[in-house]
């Protein structure tokens, strides 16, 4: 297991779970990826995407200009 | 022996007819998941996550809520560099403002195949009605759609394959032809009694298009854009700036792009080290960003539009800051620009 970090601070809706998407496509299961944005659409989206593909959220954070997000990358992919 | 299931790649938009031709397909047992293209166009949320961050109201991704209630899984796919080359140069030109429907559906569908070809999946949905729209789903344009993308008879369109000759699923027996649709024309009734029927109450209403081209003061940007620049050539900040707030063209070597609100302006703010940003001081206003050439008279002027649009309009002077691309802040005190010192064709 190994953790990870996304930076996506600045983009905009639906990129930040573009990049998380492609992100999590190279890692392996078990590993975690923080993600940090600034769209607040992210808050939604990202944890829909992990629902559908089959990743974790752990732990969703609002931190007023900016979100944190931990996701758990699953087996099925 | 069991029959292997068949896979199908649906073109998912956000929108009730993808939704539609999703649910069809799986009653027949078929296994689906969506694809989504990012164009940079796309209506999706962008604007809204921009402008007052409502966050009791958040902003959902469409197409990523469909495939949800539809229980599939959604690729997002970031076509915006590919893009270019179908809104630069269309093979069959442009609709009623900048949008290039018939290349784009040519070009979606294309990329599809080539996802079906690389993930092992059997053929492709789209939500596609003949007749509904007046540039790419015409009985005459779609077989177009289905030729230049090289799909072929790969290409299903579950609500109105009555009307189009057998595709190879229907042919093969992968799904019945007799349980796909045969709508056509504008009405939107069929597909509301069929969203019934599902017992789908919730989704987007359908709008002139699935993006910002479509949209006629959007084009007027993009043209000015593409007239004000050696090239027509774009990045993709361009044209999400295009998306927010007020542009004004005072000369044709620059613009201003001055913020409607405050979620706007912490938006343009973060092109501060790209291009000049102008900030309100003396009193509440906007935030704006200078775009082009503009030499020292053209930042002042840019300066008056700014402080003509805050809270001291009426004043004598206001202090505008004047941020620099390469770091450093000057202060500008000007007066602001009366309104019919603005002529309307400044703005776009
Ligand atoms: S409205 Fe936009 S995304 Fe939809 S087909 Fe036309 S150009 Fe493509």
């Amino acid at each position: 297991m190994t953790d990870f970090t996304l930076d996506a601070r600045r983009l905009l809706c639906p990129l930040p779970v573009i990049r998380v998407q492609d992100r999590v496509a190279g890692l392996s299961p078990g590993d975690r990826l923080e993600v940090v944005c600034s769209d607040p659409g992210a808050l939604n989206d990202i944890p829909a995407w992990c629902r559908m593909s089959g990743h974790r959220v752990l732990d969703l954070r609002d931190e007023g200009d900016e979100c944190r997000i931990l996701i758990e990358v699953g087996a099925a992919r | 022996m069991t029959r292997p299931v068949r896979k199908a790649l649906a073109l998912v938009s956000g929108g009730l007819d993808s939704m539609l031709a999703v649910r069809v397909i799986q009653e027949q047992g078929i296994h689906v998941e969506g694809i989504n293209f990012f164009t940079g166009f796309c209506v999706e949320g962008h604007t809204h996550a921009i402008r007052n961050r409502d966050r009791n109201r958040r902003k959902r991704n469409n197409a990523l809520w469909v495939a949800e209630q539809l229980g599939i899984r959604l690729h997002i796919e970031d076509v915006v560099e590919e893009y270019k080359e179908v809104l630069l140069y269309p093979r069959h030109g442009y609709g009623a403002h900048l949008n290039p429907c018939l290349d784009c559906k040519v070009f979606m569908v294309r990329k599809a195949l080539e996802w079906i070809r690389g993930h092992g999946f059997d053929f492709i949905v789209t939500g596609e009605v003949i007749g509904q729209r007046p540039m790419s789903q015409r009985k005459d344009t779609l077989p177009v759609v289905a030729r230049e993308s090289g799909a072929g008879d790969l290409l299903l369109r579950p609500l109105c394959a009555q009307n189009l000759p057998p595709t190879l699923p229907e042919r093969e027996g992968w799904v019945d032809r007799s349980a796909l649709y045969d709508f056509s024309g504008r009405t939107r009734k069929p597909q509301m009694a069929l969203a019934r029927r599902f017992g789908i109450e919730d989704y987007a209403q359908p709008a002139g298009g699935c993006c910002f081209l479509t949209d006629a003061q959007y084009a007027v940007k993009l043209a000015d854009l593409w007239r004000h620049r050696p090239s027509r050539d774009y990045g993709l900040d361009d044209i999400l700036l295009l998306k927010v707030g007020r542009h004004i063209r005072p000369a044709p070597h620059f613009k201003v792009i001055v913020a409607r609100d405050e979620g706007e302006g912490r938006y343009l703010g973060g092109y501060r080290r790209q291009l000049p940003l102008l900030e309100t001081l003396s009193c509440p206003g906007p935030t704006a960003l200078v775009d082009g050439d503009p030499d020292p008279a053209d930042l002042e002027l840019a300066a008056r539009i700014v402080a003509r649009y805050g809270k001291g309009r009426d004043l004598a002077q206001v202090e505008i800051g004047l941020g620099h691309p390469q770091g450093g802040e000057r202060r500008l005190r000007v007066a602001p620009l009366r309104p019919h010192e603005i002529p309307a064709d400044w703005l776009l």
